[in-house]
């Protein structure tokens, strides 16, 4: 009945369920005796509420950005993208690694870290997408096993090669760092950096690239319809490998902005940084498309930013916070279930 | 009069539209009552408000004289009305039997008695001359075993009423036989047949009574005996009908496709196409004529580079393009009309306007350096949704909305104005209504006159003989006859297709 | 379409996790009531601290809740309210939650703001260079900055006299050790334990593995289960989460088997609870390391005026920051004078314990 929703409601469903979400979380917050207006006060407060938490929310909204970015693209190539997580270590550490090595001036090394990072995470998607094209293997198995190589591997790198088995590698110079000493005084001392711009930067090529080139278009037509593609005469393993490479690619400049801009090092991670995984959540709610995800990080970032702050200020612990975005990928991961709500409504309005 | 079913002013409403508008359906105890009209015309929808899945604006609905409201399949079926879905809802895996119990599984203990329900099942295959083998699985029997497979199902279940959807548009012509033997059993027996369907020989071969539906309003009920196709036809489509296609004799000048002992495997690695040979030249329309699954597809895919061949050579213009991919040889001038044209045919979730250049999206004017020029798109979408008729709102309406006759034409469009020296036709009519099938076999032979080879594959006997200038009989992966659709019959292709070599006169 | 309904079942599925994850944390959440933004008002002192814990949560059962144990012991002594203006704790989710809660901290007027774990050092370096008006602790982990104190543990002491109670309680004279992540801290705790068995039971082997992850309980059983496997009978284990596997296993097998001596040595806390199965108790002792002493400690000297501003503090058993848990049941009095006599000698100096292997 609903086999397609309207742009309409492709727009909609989000919004309903972000605000389900809220209302969700508002209850809870009610039943376990905290004062829900407080909460979500303390919560806008630590996240828009002064110059400094707005640095800050936006320094988060950067990775999660990319995040978006690279579950998004590879799923509208009809491809399961597990491996975000992964794919930014590994660009995390490439890009730490490539800043330490070098002594160039700055124009030159800049970019270079931050490509390598992109190169690292798109080598890192290479595998899973040339398993997919030559040997069927599927995506979703070879793309969580490479979170745990990624992770075990870049603590390896970090420990034995790039620093003397310490825990943490050198920051990186000055000439290779997103840092912005600019932003950190206007906004009193946050981590916001420079990569926000690359980040909207890499919406627009996200956009440009899916939209508006012939890439774009045999990207989608796989996604949709391999055998339809295959018929037109485009080769879908290449186009497997090659959405693969940029969903890699994506994810690993979100690695490098965490490497060169929010940490400016490298570090031993004991578990996963689980931007990646919020990466999935964020593409789909925003709906794997550019400006959606943009929409997306920006919720995602204001919610965990300002949870920090939720038990000093208002004494509501900050896992309501996941509940609370929980609740919303859940609805919007059963969008059936709002769009027949929005039918009765419709019906009953009638 | 004594009516096992009544739909009586049914209305029902979609966001938009008016699928039924005021359609009255009476059935008759034992009889085969056909359900006629064209693809969108309403005909699913009223079936799907008599089996429960729609619920009506207007209208009542009585079951053996009572008024009844089926808000479920499963009212539907206590009700004794079954329904037989042109896409069959079975389990690959399971056998015959465990699919026929599946839901109404009889138990011993906590077991289920399996023995007893493959006697049941049994039974019910006997009684109604079905020939099915309880203990087979569904993904060794042919297609046409598993639609009996759907009708025990029914029959199971206890349907008196059986609701047929299109059942013969996946059939060979030997299993549309058999299907209609099936049928008169079931009246026999007691039974009432709905048949959807938009063929009119069907009609006139084993229905007793008819309604016509056209674009949601009921149209009228006649006795099917004393009818012609073409008063159906045009009561169906609403103007007259030229059934016979018109077209001049073919004027074939030089060979434009070349086969010579060509082998492919398919997709299980078994031979399907082996040592054929076939010629098609410029000004000729070759149709290729066999029971489905004797090549046909390996055969396509193999001229259009959709599957690697094992040996021999295929010819384009002279040029071994065997060795080409897809792309290469869909630019050395070869059109391709798939007989899937959801699978293959389309991107459905594309807009319509993207579908029309799948495979020219990447040359000028479409695109330039890589990006894509959307306004030349759209313009070269709008030329073709006007010449080739398809009804569409708009060039960016996804082709899924598009109903199954103008997605057909959209891609006839698309493969015909790349104006290919060989033009490959797949079942080009599958499931469309005579409209379409008409204006289809118009744009081919139209093709034909232009100077162009056509190539068509069609398990529809009518068109291949109506519609080909030559007529290659396939059969195991060789062609094994070249007839003249002129000189031949359907009895004679139906025994070459079967695989008999001699030539046999008419019984 | 089969790849969205997949798609839909994979993110209801993560939905679905999240949600049970989020309340399963959340529970033990609650001991945090009483806070609230405008109570902050200190009566008796000016004096405000706040710890930043690391991802571990406040509730880790682990350094991090040793630490806010510590915290709230000197607000209880010294009438400090929880909440601004008095002490409170700041939750990392994420390693990038560490810098803007230190900054948070400050930004709330804190005096004194904890960051608890060597993970936390990089970002306790750059806040405290940024931020010159207040003062930082670093806990297990060195940072520069004239306002900021290290402190540390010296956890090879504390290793060595539960590896005395490990070389006295083999029989099969085949010990483990289990470590989170290979680090020059853990490599403290395994080369004290080594030369702890080594005093009592030279012939005792001590087999020394890494789980690489702090927080991997299934990583831990699985290890404890090849050692266990192989003949071991007791494992040290500082690893954190994933030494809760190292407890899970050995339970198991007591469970199966009450004759069996398996035994674990706890770690950071007194790890006695977590060892209890049925009237069985296969915690053999724990190697405490009282985070919460520290805390006190160092806060009641910035209270004083006596911050330890770019010094050093090592806590060891002579300054009560490390000792062997107060559970005691399973320890014979003998291997607990034995323990006692070490612990002695550590204090007088006369034993000098290695604190890296080799």
């Amino acid at each position: 009945m609903f086999e397609r929703f309207s742009r309409f409601q492709k727009i909609l469903i989000p919004l309903i369920s972000v605000v389900l979400g809220l209302i969700v979380g508002a209850i809870i917050m009610l039943v376990s005796g905290f004062n829900p207006i407080q909460g979500y006060a303390a919560l806008l407060k630590g996240s828009l509420g002064e110059s400094f938490y707005i640095g800050e929310t936006i320094r988060q909204i950067t990775p999660y950005i990319f995040a978006g970015l690279a579950v998004a693209f590879a799923f509208r190539t009809g491809l399961f993208n597990i491996g975000v997580e992964g794919q930014l270590l590994v660009g995390w550490v490439a890009s730490v690694w490539v800043g330490l090595a070098f002594d160039l001036p700055k124009i030159i090394h800049l970019p270079m870290a931050i490509l390598a990072g992109a190169l690292a995470g798109a080598l890192w998607a290479f595998i899973p997408g040339i398993l997919k094209a030559r040997l069927r293997v599927h995506e979703v198995i070879v793309t969580i096993m490479m979170n745990y190589i990624a992770l075990h591997f870049c603590n390896y790198l970090i420990r034995f090669v790039i620093s003397d088995e310490q825990n943490t590698t050198d920051r990186v110079p000055e000439s290779a760092s997103l840092k912005s000493p600019f932003f950190e005084t206007l906004t009193e001392f946050s981590t916001m950096h420079y990569g926000i711009f690359l980040a909207l930067a890499a919406v627009i090529i996200y956009y440009i690239i899916l939209e508006r080139t012939t890439t774009g278009f045999e990207l989608r037509s796989v996604g949709f319809n391999q055998n339809a593609s295959e018929y037109a005469g485009m080769n879908v393993n290449r186009n497997i490998v090659l959405s693969m490479l940029i969903s890699g690619a994506f994810a690993g400049l979100g690695g490098a902005m965490e490497g060169l801009g929010t940490f400016g090092y490298g570090f031993i991670h004991g578990a996963f940084s689980g931007v990646g995984f919020d990466g999935i959540a964020v593409a789909l709610l925003g709906g794997n498309v550019a400006l959606g995800i943009v929409f997306a990080a920006a919720l995602f970032g204001i919610l965990k930013q300002g949870a920090l702050i939720m038990p000093l200020e208002s004494g509501v612990p900050t896992e309501l916070v996941e509940i609370v975005i929980a609740i919303i990928i859940f609805f919007v991961a059963s969008s059936y279930i709002i769009a027949y709500l929005l039918q009765r409504l419709k019906k009953g309005a009638k | 009069m004594d009516y096992v079913v009544e739909m009586l002013n049914i209305r029902k409403e979609f966001p938009g539209i008016v699928a039924n508008d005021n359609i009255t359906l009476q059935l008759k105890k034992g009889e085969i009552h056909a359900l006629l009209g064209e693809n969108g015309a309403g005909k699913s929808t009223l079936m799907n408000v008599l089996f429960g899945l729609y619920q009506p604006e207007k209208g009542e609905i009585k079951v053996k004289g009572k008024t009844v409201k089926i808000t479920s399949p499963n009212i539907a079926n206590d009700l004794g009305i079954g329904m037989v879905h042109q896409h069959f809802m079975l389990v690959d895996t399971f056998t015959v039997t465990e699919n026929i119990v599946l839901g109404l599984e009889p138990k011993k203990g906590l077991n289920i008695d399996m023995k007893k329900a493959e006697k049941d099942v049994q039974e019910i295959s006997d009684r109604y001359g079905l020939k099915v083998d309880p203990k087979a699985k569904i993904a060794d029997i042919s297609v046409g075993m598993q639609q009996r497979v759907e009708i025990l199902k029914t029959l199971y279940r206890g349907a008196e009423m059986l609701i047929f959807d299109e059942p013969t548009a996946v059939l060979t012509p030997q299993e549309i036989k058999e299907l209609t033997q099936i049928f008169r059993t079931l009246i026999k027996e007691g039974k009432s047949i709905i048949l959807i369907t938009h063929k009119l020989k069907e009609i006139i071969e084993v229905c007793d009574r008819v309604t016509v539906i056209r674009k949601g309003v009921g149209i009228e009920t006649l006795d099917v005996e004393g009818t012609t196709p073409t008063q159906l036809a045009s009561l169906m489509v609403g103007r007259e009908v030229l059934f016979k296609t018109d077209k001049k004799p073919a004027v074939p000048k030089d060979t434009v496709l070349e086969i010579s002992k060509l082998n492919v495997k398919d997709s299980r690695g078994v031979d399907a196409v082996r040592n054929l040979d076939l010629t098609v030249r410029s000004g000729e329309i070759v149709g290729i004529a066999g029971v489905d699954g004797n090549g046909q597809s390996e055969l396509i895919e193999a001229i259009t580079g959709l599957k690697k061949i094992q040996s021999g050579s295929v010819k384009l213009n002279g040029k071994e393009i065997s060795k080409y991919k897809t792309r290469k040889i869909t630019e050395a001038g070869v059109g391709h009309i798939p007989q899937d044209r959801h699978k293959h045919g389309l991107v459905l979730d594309f807009p319509i306007g993207d579908n029309m250049v799948l495979q020219t999206y990447y040359s000028k004017p479409y695109s330039k350096y890589s990006v894509l020029n959307n306004k030349e798109i759209n313009k070269q979408a709008k030329k073709l949704i006007q010449e080739f008729d398809v009804r569409t709102p708009s060039e960016t309406t996804p082709a899924r909305a598009l109903s199954g006759g103008n997605q057909q034409k959209a891609i006839i469009g698309r493969e015909v104005d790349r104006d290919p020296d060989l033009l490959i036709a797949a079942q080009p009519t599958r499931g469309l209504d005579v409209g379409a099938i008409e204006f289809i076999h118009k744009r081919l032979i139209e093709q034909r006159d232009n100077g162009k080879a056509v190539l068509l594959i069609s398990f529809e006997l009518e068109e291949i003989l109506n519609v080909s200038d030559r007529i290659a009989v396939i059969y195991e992966g060789n062609i094994i006859a070249i007839v003249d659709p002129k000189e031949t019959t359907e009895q004679e292709l139906g025994l070459l297709m079967a695989g008999s070599k001699k030539k046999v006169g008419a019984e | 379409m089969k790849k969205r309904k997949f798609g839909m079942a994979l993110s209801m599925f993560l939905a679905a996790g999240t949600v049970l994850a989020a309340c399963g944390s959340d529970e033990a959440e609650t001991g945090n009531e009483g806070g609230n933004g405008s109570g902050g008002e200190a009566e008796t002192s000016e004096f405000s601290v706040a710890m930043v814990t690391d991802t571990g949560g406040v509730d880790d059962k682990s350094f991090n809740q040793s630490a806010w144990e510590g915290l709230q012991a000197f607000g209880a002594d010294n009438g400090l309210e929880e909440g601004t203006g008095g002490y409170t704790y700041f939750q990392s989710n994420n390693d990038a939650d560490y810098v803007t809660n230190m900054n948070t901290a400050v930004r709330n007027d804190f005096d004194l703001v904890f960051g608890v774990g060597f993970l936390l050092t990089e970002a306790i370096q750059q806040v405290a260079a940024q931020q010159t008006d207040t003062n930082f602790a670093i806990i297990d982990s060195v940072a520069e900055g004239d306002n900021v104190a290290s402190i540390t543990f010296k956890e090879h002491e504390g290793s060595f006299l539960v590896g005395v109670a490990a070389g006295l309680t083999t029989e099969s004279n085949k010990i483990g050790f289990v470590g989170g992540v290979e680090s020059d801290l853990i490599n403290k705790f395994a080369a004290g334990f080594k030369a702890g068995v080594e005093a009592v039971n030279p012939d005792a082997e001590v087999t020394i593995e890494f789980a690489g992850d702090f927080n991997n309980a299934s990583r831990g059983q699985q290890m404890a289960a090849a050692m266990y496997g192989s003949g071991v009978d007791v494992i040290y284990h500082a690893a954190g989460g994933t030494g809760n596997g190292v407890f899970t296993e050995a339970k198991n097998l007591k469970e199966q088997d009450p004759d069996r001596a398996v035994w674990v040595i706890g770690v950071d806390r007194d790890q006695y609870e977590e060892g209890q199965v049925g009237d069985n108790n296969v915690t053999l002792t724990s190697m405490v390391k009282r985070v919460d002493v520290a805390v006190q400690d160092v806060s009641k000297r910035a209270m004083d005026g006596d911050f330890p501003g770019g010094e050093i503090i090592e806590y060891g058993i002579q300054e009560e920051g490390i000792a062997i848990a107060e559970s005691q049941d399973n320890l014979t009095q003998e291997i607990l004078d034995t323990i006692a006599d070490y612990q002695q000698q550590i204090v007088d100096g006369e034993i000098e314990v290695p604190s890296t292997l080799e």
